[in-house]
């Protein structure tokens, strides 16, 4: 243990410990742009600086262990004075036009200079005009603009610890210093897999999404379209963070009030398409494993993998193309409810399709490329127009007036606006698989999941690869072939840790019959669209509150869901049916790796 | 010569006998004597950075550590600097000597000499040599092997956790210290990195006695220095010098008569002016690297100033604001206040922010910007301006 | 492509495979095409399993890794204060007039390119330049150009 002072109070940590942390245990705070949570220290910044008894140098916190006795002093002159010489350095740098921001009211930068710049008179010399920057607006889901970067290196460590992408780098040196991609092409070039995480780390305004706020609100004040909006599962338990909540708030009735305030004709739900996806794709998990078991085919692919999440999509057509055949056909949620939206809720309600406006709001930016793709027509129209992250709501809410915290809670709208908690649990990483099982399993064997209260525990956590194993016995007739399977799944979230999982299994090294894939850490509670900050702390939370929403909900497996029977009762027959081939299901197509 | 300036030819003087033969003596040593000695001596390391010699190679043998390495650190990029081009040209053997010796004593089996992508034409002659070691090594029975790893052109690169970081194959941006290279350098491992004059030097150290060497000298910078001598002086070339030596004299010796400033350890050094030649000894405090230029009247300061800033904008690594920001700022600067755009005053608000980069850079190049920085602006304020 | 998967494999066998390798790669590629192209970057990162952007970061950090199309023969002359004082600027001059072209360019028929570099270590014999990697010091305007007219020559 070592004893240190930091503005002469005493505490005692263990060895290694960062001057920052000790400090942290004493709530004083010290101010940082470089360090997250999330990534291995930088110390590239300096904003952290503290001044040291004996030390002729300023150390930074965030990267400096204590030694024993060490004194330390955060708010001397000397201290201050250096904190606001280095936040006007990088002001200087920075186009500090804050109104025009989409960050301004949530960046770090212009915390810093409120705390510290508000009484100064003298600024450094302007660096931009002379600078050539980029504002890259070509990707369907992030915008980099170059003007607001003060090379904190947080998204590309972001992209290379996390995501083990390394689509974004540091590119030369000293003063023509920047972020840059591969050759400085757009973003949209290169293997960027659209996952938003960087968004998530940026302090400032440098990365953002791709916003399509003016289009929906377009839509909505056009009285010749029909506007209908889907809430994804981890919207609803994030949502009030941007609004007033602390983060695990669950806010699901007031949203759905906000939307209708907002002007859509509509309110439904990507649960209910969640729970779409889990009748066919809990089939196509079953057929495969009848193919392998029963007719010994040794052209079925196995492990399936999840299709939910478009960042993994991506990144396996880019890293693994030779994993596409083990993805399951299933479109995501989103995709499934984009084409019903325009064929089956079209018809009930007949309204043209023509004039059917289709919008999602999603935790995650991955969904505005995922909407883009090219295939995504199947209703004959593109099947979702446009995608708003839950930030981008919040914003619309904002600008509407709305007060949100005073509303009343609504509910969906029918036809595609129930759900389950196996619906709802898709939002956190385990969910998909969980959901899967709880009705593949009573599908097989006619029994509910082995676990208390259905809650598949083994699946659910923060670990960034979760292994379980549920043995199928006593099936019922139809389904014997798999009495005495042990089956196998795997779940991993964070592209970094899908890629170690895939290696294993490329390798020979894994044997499993399923895997659940998110590419965000935490599952979709964590992704690229989310209220910012990201932190461990912070997804837990959200991650409780999505596991809450399902034990609140009447009905928790996806199967039991009436409005889900009635769709195959009225329109799809059957999952894996005519219907659901042309309007559910999907293609992926080889990328390059490089 | 100058009365305090005392000539040594220690250095490139032809020995009597191969440096392989103070190598061979050594490893019949006792190591932690072969330490000692080096210890006593005072020696401290020629690139610049000034740390105890026998201290660093003392904490190279105690780390823990099934690989260590030895990197010689050949990046000289110190504008100025030339030293190392000579002794790699001219005595490569003791260079490799001391590395061996420094092998032996902290158990390293493998050694690189980090040479700069500009003394690519050295490379032919320096793997003739480098054989002729490593067959040699091999008949001492020492288990070190040395190999040349070229750098690419980055004057950060002398930093020696940049340096080990573009022989990871990556960017030349220094790392967090600590940890040091010492418990974690190369790949991880405990690696001693070392100046090609500072191997020179404990070969000698080894070979003479550190009584005998620590004569030379003042009280705190023991032994003698090479000093890389250039810019308006009718004697450009490398002398060994006797540290401690006063630059009265030394202008006196090297001068073209006009001199009207030194910079004494380049453009990351002190600008010395005619007025303060008399009280200045070379080499206070922290050993120089050596580079040393000289101006005379008809240079002018504010031109000086901005070519050593440029230098500093083109060659900082970009990563940490004060320097990356800084040295923008400092150049800009200086123009807008020559230019008349920004008050003279504003040359004050420079100074102190040279003076902050100095104490919250991440590394010696953004930390020493403001020796020269200040010492031009301070001493040569009216050329800044008019 | 074949001759730069060539030079790089040969790396790979001296070094192995591995990040270590990418600087030995990447002065190899250099030296016999003269600069890094797209594609020779993205075979680099193909054959040592990288990321293109960590390439491409890389390499554009080091002055002698040109990501820029460079001649046969690249010209540096040194710009750093010694040589400044000596008389790099008439230098300059006295190439940018024989070769047509302005520093930072490369000629046409793509044998020469002129740029400016930091300090080359020669002060003593200032001013200097580097042709690719021989040195040539202690210059005058009328050196240097003899120098570029042998070089043609060659």
């Amino acid at each position: 243990m070592i004893n240190l002072k930091i503005n002469n109070i005493s505490v005692t940590v263990e060895q290694d410990t960062t001057i920052l942390q000790a400090a942290k245990k004493l709530n004083i705070r010290i101010p940082t742009l470089c360090y997250h949570e999330d990534l291995c220290v930088a110390g590239n910044c300096r904003v952290c600086v503290v001044e040291q008894v004996g030390n002729k140098n300023l150390p930074a916190s965030c990267c400096t262990p204590v030694t024993q006795g060490m004194e330390i002093l955060t708010n001397s002159r000397k201290v201050r004075n250096a904190r606001k010489t280095i936040i006007k350095l990088l002001l200087s740098e920075h186009d500090a036009d804050c109104t025009k921001c989409y960050k301004n009211g949530n960046c770090e930068l212009q915390d810093l200079a409120k705390e510290y710049c508000t009484e100064e008179t003298e600024f450094y010399i302007d660096l931009l005009k002379d600078k050539n920057f980029t504002i890259d607006m070509a990707s369907p889901s992030i915008i980099k603009d170059d003007s607001k970067c003060i090379k904190c290196q947080r998204c590309v460590k972001t992209c290379a610890e996390i995501q083990g992408v390394s689509a974004l780098t540091a590119a030369f040196k000293g003063a023509d210093m920047k972020i840059s991609t591969f050759f400085e092409k757009s973003i949209s070039e290169g293997v960027c897999t659209t996952c938003g995480q960087c968004i998530n780390r940026c302090p400032t305004g440098a990365l953002t999404e791709k916003r399509y706020i003016n289009e929906v609100w377009a839509a909505i004040d056009d009285p010749t379209k029909h506007v209908v909006v889907q809430t994804a599962p981890a919207t609803r338990i994030a949502l009030g963070e941007e609004l007033g909540y602390e983060p695990g708030e669950r806010v699901t009735g007031k949203m759905v009030t906000a939307l209708k305030q907002l002007g859509f004709d509509s309110v439904l739900d990507t649960d209910f398409a969640a729970d779409l996806t889990i009748m066919e794709e809990g089939t196509e998990l079953l057929t495969r494993l009848k193919k392998a078991l029963v007719d010994k085919d040794p052209t079925v692919a196995l492990p399936m993998t999840t299709s939910c999440s478009p960042g993994w999509i991506k990144f396996c057509e880019h890293a693994f193309p030779e994993f596409l055949p083990n993805i399951s056909t299933c479109k995501s949620p989103q995709q499934m409810f984009g084409p019903l939206s325009k064929t089956y809720y079209a018809e009930n309600k007949n309204i043209n399709p023509k004039g059917i406006v289709s919008v999602s709001i999603m935790p995650c930016t991955a969904k505005k490329f995922e909407s883009d793709r090219p295939e995504m027509i199947d209703s004959g129209y593109k099947d979702v127009d446009y995608v708003l992250t839950t930030r981008e709501l919040a914003l619309m809410i904002k600008q509407a007036g709305i007060d949100f915290l005073k509303l009343e809670d609504s509910k969906y709208d029918p036809l595609m606006g129930v759900s389950t908690g196996a619906g709802a649990i898709f939002g956190a990483t385990g969910g998909v698989m969980e959901a899967a099982l709880r009705t593949a399993y009573e599908i097989a064997t006619g029994r509910e999941v082995p676990f208390e209260n259905i809650n598949i525990m083994p699946v659910r956590g923060m670990d960034g690869v979760k292994e379980a194993k549920v043995l199928f016995e006593n099936c019922l007739p139809d389904w014997s072939f798999l009495n005495g399977v042990e089956l196998s799944v795997v779940i991993a979230h964070g592209l970094a840790n899908a890629r170690q999982v895939l290696q294993s299994v490329k390798d020979g090294k894994a044997n499993y019959h399923f895997i659940e894939i998110m590419a965000c850490p935490g599952g979709c509670l964590g992704g690229g669209g989310q209220p910012i900050p990201t932190s461990p702390e912070i997804r837990q939370k959200r991650a409780n509150a999505t596991y809450e929403e399902d034990m609140n909900m009447p009905i928790r497996k996806s199967h039991d869901n009436p409005e889900i029977k009635q769709i195959y009762k009225d329109y799809l027959e059957k999952p894996l049916g005519h219907k659901s081939h042309h309007l559910l299901h999907t293609k992926y197509l080889k990328r390059k790796k490089y | 010569m100058a009365k305090s300036l005392k000539k040594i030819d220690i250095i490139f003087i032809p020995d009597s006998e191969c440096p392989y033969k103070v190598l061979e003596n050594s490893i019949k040593k006792n190591k932690e004597d072969i330490i000692q000695n080096l210890i006593d001596s005072g020696l401290r390391g020629r690139g610049g950075a000034g740390f105890p010699t026998g201290l660093k190679w003392k904490f190279g043998a105690k780390a823990k550590g099934d690989e260590k390495y030895i990197i010689c650190n050949a990046d000289e990029g110190e504008p100025g600097t030339f030293k190392d081009r000579k002794i790699l040209s001219e005595v490569p053997r003791k260079v490799f000597s001391g590395m061996g010796i420094c092998a032996y004593v902290t158990g390293a089996t493998k050694g690189f000499v980090y040479l700069r992508r500009e003394y690519k034409y050295m490379v032919p002659a320096l793997e003739k040599e480098i054989k002729i070691f490593n067959k040699k090594a091999i008949e001492l029975g020492l288990n070190f092997n040395i190999e040349i790893f070229l750098g690419s052109g980055a004057y950060v690169c002398g930093e020696e956790t940049a340096l080990i970081e573009s022989m990871e194959g990556k960017r030349g941006e220094p790392r967090n210290k600590p940890p040091f290279p010492i418990q974690n350098g190369y790949l991880g491992k405990p690696t001693i990195v070392n100046n090609v004059e500072t191997f020179v030097s404990s070969m000698m150290v080894c070979k003479m006695g550190a009584q005998k060497y620590s004569k030379l000298g003042t009280q705190d910078q023991h032994g003698s220095k090479l000093f890389s001598i250039s810019g308006d002086t009718p004697k450009p070339g490398v002398y060994e010098l006797e540290l401690g030596l006063n630059v009265a004299d030394f202008v006196e010796e090297f001068g073209d008569g006009d001199t009207k400033a030194v910079q004494v350890g380049g453009v990351a050094g002190f600008c010395i002016p005619r007025k303060k030649f008399a009280e200045q000894i070379i080499g206070q405090g922290p050993t120089t690297g050596g580079a040393t230029m000289l101006f005379n009247s008809s240079r002018s300061m504010y031109h000086v100033l901005q070519n050593y800033l440029e230098f500093f904008v083109e060659e900082s690594c970009g990563q940490c604001t004060p320097c990356r920001v800084g040295t923008q700022q400092l150049l800009k600067g200086i123009e807008a206040v020559k230019n008349g755009n920004k008050a003279p005053a504003y040359l004050d608000e420079l100074v102190k922010l040279s003076e902050t980069m100095k104490i919250s850079s991440k590394c010696g190049l953004g930390q020493s910007v403001a020796n020269s920085f200040a010492s031009i602006v301070e001493n040569f304020r009216e050329e800044m301006i008019y | 492509m074949s001759d730069v998967t060539e030079i790089i494999e040969k790396q790979i066998k001296k070094y192995g495979k591995k990040r270590e390798t990418l600087m030995p790669v990447l002065q190899s590629i250099v030296e016999k095409k003269h600069y890094l192209t797209e594609d020779s970057m993205l075979e680099v990162a193909k054959n040592l399993e990288i990321s293109a952007a960590e390439v491409y970061g890389t390499a554009s950090f080091y002055s002698f890794l040109d990501i820029k199309e460079r001649g046969e023969f690249v010209i540096r002359i040194c710009k750093s204060i010694t040589c400044d004082m000596k008389g790099k600027n008439e230098i300059i001059k006295a190439l940018e007039n024989k070769l047509k072209i302005k520093f930072g360019e490369t000629t046409p028929d793509k044998k020469f390119s002129l740029l400016l570099t930091n300090c080359i270590g020669w002060c003593d014999k200032s001013p200097a330049m580097l042709i690719n990697d021989e040195v040539y010091t202690e210059l005058t305007p009328q050196k240097a150009v003899k120098i570029i007219q042998d070089y043609y020559k060659k």
